[in-house]
């Protein structure tokens, strides 16, 4: 996201000044020319060079410099902070938490992805055939987007409370036994990642629909002819035209997901204990969470966050040029 | 390839624009707002103000009050609310701009963590009075030997009770002393067909202030996680737990939705602050007040809850003089004693205060009792190693209390990363 737009600005705009150049005749003037129109290009891409240098670059570099020094409260405010080098990663590596964190994300986050794309992919493919009250009934699974997170997150927290959650009065009522959701170590992770679950289909299902809209319908109507049933048409037409949509959808839903704190935060606060601790939680619980900010330690964390999405992208990157060079 | 590449040119064309826009815009703006501002500062002494209130809007009481003190001084106060935790946060970023405020009100436990960061002036610079205050009370705010703010109110927790459920369950409020005792009037409650109690065990600085009361009244020692002492206090909670004389949803309680649980009806006992005294008042069961009690009797010694008013230092020394005016406003006998009553729920720091409170409401005896009887999360020495300590504890308790470990396992666990926290 942060490297894209300045390539646009830096690289695309003098080509496009180079493609009216045609019309300027050639000779002494053209250098001229050539280079007051790059100076336009750059005057055009300085404020959003100035744009992201202040407010992707910095903070970036920000982040890096506190995780490198020991920021403690007192050398936050006088600015005298000890550099310590690579010390606070150290520190978060050997934590008895990084372990539980890392597997806690890897859980939660594709734990939610994979159930976000494939609820959403189903839904997606259900609203394709347009019936009857179709678009109330896909405005409406919306909803979850809409509503302000601290009310989705507390209404599932509510609706999974041990004694009096809605969910273990109909599990109680038909004999089964109380099963606490978010107190008991074994389940809070669970929990919290079905809340997510619910939170992310909208996005996916809105994603993958418009998706949808670009498969021509003469393709379904060629393969019906040709005898396809539903099943069929679903594997051989939907899913390969729609790769590079889910593609896409799974990148960002993976970016989204690693970095979820306030889901979590609202409903267990990470807790029992380390139960359900994200790398972001944690991270937030270092900078925020007590009653002694500890900035060095959370910015380590957040940088290794920031490293996994990038990970991610590159790995993103790389598909679609295998893709882009084979098609 | 062609179209698409123009259309990213036409696309970084249009965002330049766009932002270019923006940032003229702005810069108009900017203007015009600095034009006004000059205009305003030249009017007058104008002296900034925080607290931790945003309940108390600009027509409130409490901001009259506040402005009172600044007529009194002759000048004008600008007060600004924020939330208790975004308040630490903000204190912090303005000491590193060199852009303090000139009175903060801050929660207790976060006095001696400004206090570490120089920000703060003490006390004694100020040349301010603190003879007349609670020792025990004061001390939250004490570094080093020094007091770095004056309380202008306490609060700390008691044990409310439902008189219905007692009454039903035939269970005389009076006989709780210790915590057999406690125990053996919640087993009678719950025989009864009743719910116990309920308390706050969050993983946040709230489960920790509710487990404290339990964790001194045993004898243990913040400085010692893992003593046997406190062993008892964990596997109190724990053994309400296992026997249903608490909910298993105390582990994710906030104090707040303890109270609400309270006012359901159905609990005999919730342990709360002097914050709920109005709404304990109106809820539609009688209700009434133990003191949280020690392991062998007597009064288990809670935390204190309060702020603290403390001055950052300022690059202008000449203001402080003024701001002294300020401070000394809210902390005379009648200005803690009208602070209470703003409030509702705080009790003077002083004797002399919370006479003239008792003189005019009776009912707030027992709480009275409670805050002389409180004590400060930081004092002892432990400063700023306090959250540290605490962050370990509220672990403990999350983990003792969800199963994930025994109470001692817990604790050995905390005490073994609060000492490498604080190292």
């Amino acid at each position: 996201m942060t490297s894209t737009p300045a390539d646009v600005g830096s690289r695309g705009a003098p080509r496009g000044a180079a493609g009216t150049t045609p019309a300027v005749p050639p000779g002494g003037r053209r250098r001229r020319t050539l280079s007051s129109s790059q100076w336009a290009a750059v005057g055009f891409a300085a404020p959003l060079l100035v744009y992201l240098v202040l407010f992707y670059a910095y903070p970036l570099w920000r982040n890096i410099d506190l995780s490198v020094h020991d920021y403690t409260i007192r050398a936050f405010v006088q600015g005298d902070a000890e550099f310590v080098g690579l010390q606070n990663y150290v520190d978060v590596f050997s934590s008895s938490t990084f372990p539980t964190a890392l597997w806690n994300t890897v859980v939660f986050t594709f734990g939610s992805i994979a159930f976000q794309f494939t609820i959403g992919l189903a839904l997606a493919v259900f609203f394709r055939s347009s019936f009857r009250l179709s678009s109330t009934l896909r405005a409406m699974f919306l909803v979850p987007w809409l509503l302000p997170l601290i009310v989705s997150a507390s209404t599932w927290a509510w609706m999974l409370n041990s004694e009096n959650g809605i969910v273990n009065s109909v599990i109680t009522a038909f004999g089964g036994e109380q099963i606490n959701w978010l107190t008991s170590p074994d389940t809070a992770l669970l929990s919290v990642t079905i809340a997510n679950i619910w939170l992310g289909i909208p996005f996916n299902l809105v994603i993958l629909y418009s998706g949808l809209q670009n498969i021509p319908g003469e393709v379904y109507e060629a393969a019906s002819l040709d005898g396809a049933g539903p099943w069929r048409q679903f594997w051989s037409i939907t899913f390969p035209l729609l790769r590079p949509v889910s593609a896409i959808t799974i990148l960002l839903g993976l970016i989204y997901t690693l970095k979820v704190v306030d889901v979590i935060w609202v409903m267990t606060t990470g807790g029992p204990g380390d139960a359900s601790t994200t790398l972001a939680i944690w991270s937030y619980r270092e900078a925020f969470g007590t009653g002694q900010p500890d900035f060095s330690p959370a910015a380590a964390v957040g940088n290794l966050l920031i490293v996994i999405a990038l990970v991610f992208g590159f790995l993103h990157l790389r598909l679609q040029h295998r893709q882009e060079a084979s098609s | 390839m062609q179209h698409h590449r123009r259309t990213r040119t036409t696309l970084a064309a249009t965002t330049a624009l766009a932002v270019v826009g923006i940032l003229g815009a702005c810069s108009s703006s900017d203007g015009a707002s600095s034009d006004g501002a000059s205009g305003d500062s030249a009017a007058g002494g104008t002296y900034t103000w925080w607290d931790p209130y945003p309940q108390h809007d600009g027509s409130s009481d409490w901001e009259a009050r506040v402005q009172a003190c600044g007529e009194d001084a002759g000048v004008t106060i600008e007060r600004t609310a924020y939330d208790t935790t975004a308040l630490t946060n903000q204190a912090l970023l303005s000491a590193q701009e060199g852009t303090s405020p000139d009175v903060i009100l801050i929660d207790n436990p976060a006095v001696s963590t400004l206090a570490d960061t120089g920000m703060l002036t003490t006390v004694d610079e100020f040349g301010l009075d603190t003879s007349a205050i609670d020792q025990n009370l004061l001390d939250a705010g004490v570094v080093d030997g020094s007091a770095y703010g004056i309380p202008i109110g306490a609060n700390t927790l008691s044990l409310y009770y439902n008189a219905d459920v007692l009454s039903d369950a035939g269970v005389d409020p009076a006989s709780i002393t210790d915590w057999d005792s406690l125990t053996a009037a919640l087993a009678q409650v719950t025989d009864a067909g009743h719910k116990g109690i309920t308390f706050a065990g969050i993983g946040t600085e709230e489960g920790s202030f509710q487990f404290l009361p339990w964790f001194w009244g045993s004898g243990a020692d913040l400085t010692d996680l893992s003593s046997p002492e406190a062993v008892e206090a964990l596997e109190l909670w724990k053994g309400w737990l296992d026997e249903g004389y608490a909910p298993n949803t105390v582990i994710n309680n906030s104090q707040n939705t303890v109270w609400e649980e309270f006012l359901t009806g159905d609990f005999a006992f919730a342990e709360n602050g002097t914050w709920q005294v109005n709404s304990a008042a109106e809820a539609e069961f009688e209700t009434g007040l133990v003191q949280l009690p020690g392991k062998d009797g007597g009064v288990a010694p809670a935390p204190t809850g309060g702020e603290f008013i403390v001055a950052p230092v300022q690059e202008d020394t000449a203001r402080y003089d003024v701001t002294r005016q300020i401070v000394e406003c809210m902390t005379t006998p009648e200005g803690f004693v009208e602070t209470a009553t703003t409030f509702a729920y705080y009790v003077p720091p002083t004797a002399e205060g919370q006479e003239q409170l008792l003189a005019e409401n009776p009912d707030l005896e027992p709480w009275v009792e409670a805050v002389q009887s409180a004590k400060g999360r930081t004092s002892d020495g432990l400063g700023n190693d306090y959250p540290l300590i605490s962050e370990a504890l509220w672990t403990a308790v999350q983990n003792a209390l969800s199963g994930a470990a025994t109470p001692q396992e817990a604790l050995e666990a905390a005490q073994a990363d609060a000492e490498a926290a604080t190292s």
